[in-house]
């Protein structure tokens, strides 16, 4: 019997999924071992072609990364889609749009604009702006379109199951292909991760203060944190209480507060709203004065609570007039 | 805890009840195509029409088709949850349901009657029976639970509307706290000269009762206390009560008023408040004769002891029964009571924010409520009403609606300043013999013999003049308006703007809820009107109660009102916390939260939150965990809870979103 075919690709990514296949370390060699990788450009030579030949279904497993925001990133996760049994999103970007998401506080011509015409970067008066297409004497060239909104994966195809991190942790990713590997499949829309926040895992739990309230928002960057206390208790926006448990709160054991980039459990259908609604309740102030001063010690709330989340989340994105762009959204 | 599991089996089977409500709801939303609507949306097996939903046949109709199998779960679309939740629930559970099987749309109060279009009226109606179907589908069997209503009641404010309701809970056998801010019972009433429209003497027909509740065994009165914090619920609140120091020994004075003599001020010195700072009184006092208790207060700010430490305390010697106590501190008590009315009263309208009318600028002008005091044979003048220079008013000038009917200050009627400036006109007259002159606006006279009272002021020749006085100065045109002070107003009645020169004004000024209504608000978790009146549960049907079970007004802190009313309402407070006493349990409401102990990660989160401290922390599990028997159902936890361990019975995440889903698939 031939062995399980196991495809990889990544999308609006920043290649740290990739990287975190690599962090199985000698692990991996049993994978490889196990299965027959059929598909991973970052390592392996094949082509799109290759993958269009073979037969629908026949890849058992598509490890997906990153968020879906171009005309070329669809049809490629598509195709795959077609070819493989599983599809499993793989990562915070695949799983709910990630740090590319936050792009839909924007759309795709002010995004264009930024990046080609008004960077300090940018040589100044360039006024060229990538197209689709043009015509060079050569011949006519072509690019993938940029869409208006980042979306994640399950909003463009059908996902199986879900690895959330970024990246997932290597213990998840391992326990996952072993099910997989082995027929033990769960439920579809499982997310391969414990279903309990953080709080419960971390190393901190018992400095908790019973009277848990925030007088003022720190920043790592601002002040030094506290390595034997709770980093919450102590002003600094920790998200572990709302975020999955899983990742071994690798943040925490290096002094940092959890950024949330597990996700939320499945009771929580927006994980940044629900954080915000947590965090309020901490707020130690009664009259309305005191309340925005607190607030406003909180550098960019879109981008700390929504940070891994925005494209998966209730809003999707920022307000687009119905006429405005024009640009298509893919699927 | 987790939730109750599905008692009914296989599909939701939902019946859909829309009323007309007669012509109410009828009359705006397309019925019969609402029905149709209904009938196809999502488990729903009978979708039915009927004039009147509340009716017995109405209910009926529900309860015959769960008999029949017919449904398992009922949407009513008819009007508030507060009018009628409970009677469809109770039909629910008479027809063999769990009557929270059930789920209500209000297409009455959101619709017909705050929607103009007739076609907008049946598509929000359709979208909110969906919404109602969609959410009750998900709804499960609860339980309510009873819990013993405490036979104790707390009732906040010393005036007559407390005093009453005290003496009518007390001579029923119920044990009564009093709580008063003020060193005295007694409030306004105290204060008045006479009543109207019968002159009684005020003080006359109040201080017996004020007597009857410092020597009833069943109320303990404490004065110069405020109430500091609430908890709990209805028939199991925890009140804390702070007492205020007033350095006398309540227990140990007896009243002889032998400290005040021996005062090292020989005359008052400070403001009187009971006489509205017409007098002076000096650091150590007795409010007035009567007052309730008859025990003295030493004013911290004023008493030389206080401010100088230097005093010999002559004070502390003169008193044989040992009572004065420089070291009294303040007194937290804690008390559990069943049921609380609050009659916190009022607070007389400040005539300075009318600045043309002249109030603190003139001399000779004063409130209503400073004339009560100088018409007051207890007064600080012995009831001889006289000018600033001594002699007696020749002419009086009685200004109606200061502060009311106006929109720049208060736009509602105070209702009693007819009726009290009417009163004040003829005892001015019977004092001064002076010419007395009423600008009203119109003349409100409604109660038993008050529009016999102003017949009989018309024929005691006081004078009437219509008309909003415009302004008040002693600015002379004339020689005869010299010395006098000048009364600016268009008389309506005759179309000619006039100038009325006189001794001495009186303004009627208005009745404002407690600068401090709103703490008191929050400190029961009541609501106020924008004004600040508190609010009563129903305007018809509930005028004593609040929206917090168990909480129930009497007097002016409800609005403007007059004694007979504020009797009446003080009464009908004390009937309602009788009748909660009597039944002796209440069933709390089964929409409390619940921790998923399987889930909770123990971030602490909740702990903080809960204003009914019903949470707790496990610390052996690392688990929170709610006090069913504490949690009011507020969702507050719920909201907060970051991981969604904690969730509440009849407000589930599903449940709402489905809800809200039924909206917007239907809109």
């Amino acid at each position: 019997m031939s062995k399980p075919k196991v495809a990889f690709y990544w999308c609006a990514s920043c290649g740290g999924c990739e990287e975190a296949v690599v962090d199985l370390n000698e692990d991996i060699l049993g994978v490889v071992q196990a299965v027959d990788i059929v598909f991973w450009p970052v390592a392996l030579d094949f082509k799109r072609q290759d993958v269009e030949a073979m037969d629908d279904g026949s890849i058992t497993v598509s490890f997906i990364n990153g968020a879906i925001r171009s005309s070329e990133q669809y049809e490629m996760v598509e195709l795959l889609r077609r070819k493989s049994k599983i599809v499993i999103a793989f990562g915070s970007c695949a799983h709910l749009g990630g740090i590319p998401g936050l792009a839909n506080t924007f759309d795709r011509a002010a995004m264009l604009k930024e990046a080609y015409l008004e960077s300090p970067s940018v040589t100044s008066g360039n006024t060229t702006i990538p197209q689709t297409e043009i015509t060079v004497p050569e011949g006519k060239l072509t690019l993938p379109e940029l869409w208006d909104t980042v979306k994640s994966l399950d909003q463009t195809i059908k996902v199986d199951y879900y690895l959330p991190g970024c990246p997932p942790p290597a213990n998840l990713i391992k326990e996952a292909v072993t099910t997989i590997l082995e027929g033990r499949l769960p439920e579809p829309g499982t997310i391969l991760a414990p279903d309990i926040a953080l709080c419960e895992d971390c190393p901190r739990r018992e400095t908790k203060p019973d009277k848990l309230i925030i007088e003022q928002f720190k920043r790592p960057s601002q002040y030094i944190i506290d390595p034997d206390q709770c980093i919450l208790a102590q002003g600094f926006l920790c998200l572990g209480s709302v975020t999955r448990k899983g990742c071994g709160a690798v943040c925490i054991e290096g002094n940092m507060p959890c950024t949330g980039c597990m996700g939320p459990t499945s009771r929580v259908k927006d994980f940044g709203a629900k954080a915000m609604s947590a965090i309020a309740s901490l707020i130690d102030a009664d009259d309305e004065e005191k309340i925005t001063k607190i607030i406003d010690g909180m550098a960019d709330p879109v981008g700390t609570f929504y940070r891994y989340s925005l494209p998966a989340s209730i809003i999707h994105r920022s307000y687009q007039k119905p006429d405005g762009g024009g640009a298509h959204n893919g699927a | 805890m987790s939730v109750p599991e599905n008692r009914t089996n296989g599909t939701p089977k939902i019946g859909v009840y829309i009323c007309h409500c007669g012509i109410n709801i009828a009359n705006k939303v397309n019925i019969k195509e609402t029905v149709d609507f209904a009938a196809k949306l999502p488990y729903v097996t009978v979708a039915k029409e009927y004039k009147f939903m509340c009716s017995d046949p109405g209910q009926e109709l529900i309860q015959q088709d769960i008999r029949a199998g017919l449904i398992d779960r009922v949407v009513v679309a008819s009007c508030s949850p507060l009018m009628h939740e409970a009677t469809f629930r109770n039909a629910t559970g008479e027809g063999g349901a769990n009557p929270f099987m059930f789920q209500m749309a209000n297409i009455r109060e959101h619709v017909s009657w705050v929607t103009f279009d007739k076609d907008a009226a049946t598509v929000k109606a359709k979208a909110l029976i969906a919404a109602a179907v969609h959410r009750v589908s998900l709804h499960r069997p609860l339980e309510q639970t009873r819990v013993p209503v405490h036979p104790d009641v707390l009732v906040v404010g010393g005036g007559i509307a407390g005093i009453h309701a005290s003496l009518t809970l007390a001579n029923a056998g119920k044990k009564v706290y009093l709580v008063e801010r003020e060193p005295t019972i007694g409030g306004h009433m105290a204060k008045f000269d006479k009543t109207f429209p019968t002159l009684d003497c005020s003080a006359c027909i109040l201080t017996p009762k004020m007597s009857a509740v410092r020597a009833h065994p069943n109320i303990t009165l404490w004065t110069y206390s405020e109430v500091v914090g609430v908890e709990g619920f209805v028939g199991n609140f925890k009140v804390k009560v702070r007492r205020k120091p007033r350095y006398v020994d309540e227990d140990l004075c007896v009243g002889c008023l032998e400290c005040i003599e021996a005062c090292i001020f020989k005359k008052g010195k400070f403001p009187d408040e009971f006489n509205q700072g017409l007098s002076q009184r000096k650091p150590i006092y007795i409010p007035f004769p009567q007052a309730t208790p008859l025990v003295a207060v030493i004013d911290p700010e004023t008493c030389a002891h206080f401010k100088t430490g230097k005093c010999k305390k002559p004070c502390a010697d003169a008193c044989q029964p040992g009572a004065v106590k420089f070291d009294q501190t303040e007194e937290i008590k804690e008390v559990a009571v069943g049921s609380v009315i609050l009659a916190t009263g009022f607070k007389a309208f400040d005539a300075a924010r009318v600045g043309r009318y002249g109030y603190g600028k003139y001399p000779n002008i004063y409130t209503s409520l400073e004339i009560e005091r100088l018409v007051n044979a207890a007064g600080p003048t012995g009831g001889e009403l006289k000018m600033a220079d001594g002699r007696k008013p020749k002419s009086v000038g009685i200004v109606h609606c200061v502060g009311s009917r106006d929109n720049n200050t208060n736009a509602y009627c105070s209702r009693v300043c007819c009726m009290y400036s009417l009163k004040l006109a003829h005892l001015i007259k019977e004092r001064t013999e002076a010419e007395v002159y009423n600008f009203y606006i119109d003349m409100r006279t409604p109660g038993k013999g008050y529009e016999e009272f102003y017949e009989r002021l018309l024929k005691e020749n006081v004078h009437f003049i219509r008309g909003r006085v415009a302004e008040i100065n002693d600015w002379a045109m004339i020689d005869e308006e010299k010395g006098h002070l000048i009364i600016r107003v268009e008389d309506t009645l005759i179309g000619r703007v006039r100038r009325v020169p006189v001794d001495m004004v009186v303004l009627s000024v208005g009745l404002e809820a407690q600068p401090d209504a709103d703490a008191v608000r929050r400190l029961f978790n009541i609501s106020c009107s924008h004004e600040g009146w508190f609010l009563e549960r129903h305007p018809k049907l509930a005028p004593v109660s609040t929206f917090t079970e168990g909480i129930f007004l009497a007097g002016a802190c409800q609005g403007p009102k007059d004694i007979p009313d504020c009797v009446a309402q003080a009464g009908a407070a004390a009937a309602e916390a009788l009748a909660l006493i009597d039944k002796g349990s209440v069933e709390l409401e089964p929409n409390t939260a619940f921790v998923n102990e399987e889930v909770c990660a123990g971030c602490h989160t909740c702990l903080n939150v809960c204003p009914y401290g019903a949470i707790s922390y496990i610390k052996e599990i690392n688990k929170a965990r709610v006090n069913g028997a504490l949690c009011k159902g507020c969702g507050t936890c719920v909201a907060a809870c970051p991981s969604g361990a904690l969730q509440q019975n009849l407000f589930t995440d599903e449940q709402i979103m489905n809800e809200i889903k039924g909206v917007m698939n239907h809109v």
